[in-house]
């Protein structure tokens, strides 16, 4: 999937995120991750993003989250409709998004 | 026999409370993707309860989902996701005959056979928001053996009546149609929500009412009201001691091969002992009433 324009997903309420997508033709794919547990968790968070977008076939692109204490499945959740809205695409496998 | 006495209501775009809801045990917790999310947070919603379905924080309580109608550009995305993450009852809003439960259940059926899920395993219920839906509440209710219950939905009914909510004249005839139809098609019926939370007498008030009338429960817009509810409709401990000696007379009747056994005088048939059943099932669920 790939991204074509700027797209936002999430809030910055406690339990949530807020994810940013960018384009970023050929360069490859750079993760940023800041978060309030991010010694803790760090490490998971950003297993989690990356699954999820590799199950998605993003190879390029910025992606920055600005973690607030979300579960996994939120933090999927976000990613997914950033990456959606940033590739405008409406319609796909739901079997990637499991 | 599922006690469905709260379903609570819970906006689907907000990831917090999907990710704890789970500790308030309502009987049923309902995802919302209609009413309660914007039209731009449409997508992002449905993903997010997409995902929460799939907790195993969720696997011991009933998980309902609504949707947004089929005709509208975000209902058949939202059945599409919901089914395939497991959801127990999908809830369809704004139903006005038996034709949008058939088309429900057609779209249903192509999904979990898309998915691989069990044909079947997933559950319905209609709630009814208009005149016409509260005509037609017996057809919809037998419209699919899917069908769990069927909802009355106060906001929306009352301004297609031209009128707005009171102190429940304003309901009575749906309430009572709605739920003879419920009864009729042998599903359970649920009642409209309480919107005003600070008043708790007024709640309470509602709650004797529609318990009194044998709606099953209520749609609930906050955890505050679920112990209220549960308590309001647990038996008091006369009760609960009745329907034990109901049972006990049932049980002995049944090893002497009687059809029909009294207790004190009274005759104890099926009718009495499935009250009796009910009312342990509530006491069990909730204790006594406090």
């Amino acid at each position: 999937m790939k991204i074509v324009k700027e797209a936002l997903a999430g809030t910055l309420e406690s339990s949530d995120l807020l994810v940013k997508v960018s384009p970023a033709a050929g360069d490859g794919l750079d993760v940023v991750i800041s978060s309030e547990v991010m010694q803790q968790f760090g490490a998971q968070i950003e297993q989690v993003v990356r699954d999820t977008l590799n199950a998605l076939g993003v190879t390029d692109g910025l992606v920055v989250v600005e973690d607030k204490g979300a579960l996994d499945c939120a933090i999927r959740a976000r990613v997914q409709t950033a990456v959606l809205r940033g590739a405008e695409v409406q319609t796909f496998n739901w079997s990637a998004l499991s | 026999m599922k006690l469905r006495r709260s379903m609570l209501f819970l906006p689907g775009a907000n990831a917090a409370m999907l990710s704890t809801a789970f500790v308030y045990k309502p009987d049923s917790i309902m995802f919302d993707l209609e009413d309660a999310v914007s039209l731009r947070e449409k997508d992002a919603a449905r993903l997010l309860v997409f995902h929460a379905l799939r907790l195993p924080v969720y696997r011991g309580i009933e998980t309902v989902v609504r949707i947004n109608p089929l005709n509208t550009p975000f209902g058949h995305a939202d059945l599409e996701a919901v089914v395939r993450a497991g959801v127990d009852v999908v809830r369809l809003p704004k139903t006005d005959s038996a034709e949008d439960v058939e088309v429900l259940e057609r779209e249903v059926e192509r999904i979990e056979r898309a998915c691989g899920r069990e044909v079947g395993s997933t559950r319905l219920m209609a709630a009814i928001e208009s005149a016409s839906g509260v005509i037609n509440a017996l057809s919809i209710a037998k419209a699919s053996p899917r069908l769990i219950g069927i909802a009355l939905a106060g906001f929306d009914y009352v301004m297609d009546m031209q009128t707005e909510r009171g102190d429940g004249t304003e309901l009575f005839y749906a309430r009572c149609a709605v739920l003879h139809a419920a009864r009729a098609a042998k599903i359970d019926a649920f009642d409209v929500v309480w919107s005003d939370l600070n008043d708790e007498a007024g709640f309470l008030k509602e709650v004797d009412l529609i318990k009194r009338l044998g709606f099953n429960g209520k749609s609930l817009i906050n955890p505050r009201q679920i112990e209220l509810l549960h308590n309001a409709f647990a038996p008091t401990e006369e009760e609960v001691d009745y329907a034990r000696r109901v049972v006990a007379a049932a049980i002995e009747g049944e090893r002497k091969g009687l059809g029909v056994v009294s207790l004190n005088g009274k005759m104890v048939d099926a009718p009495v002992i499935d009250h009796a059943r009910r009312v342990l099932q509530r006491a069990e669920a909730s204790g006594t009433r406090k």
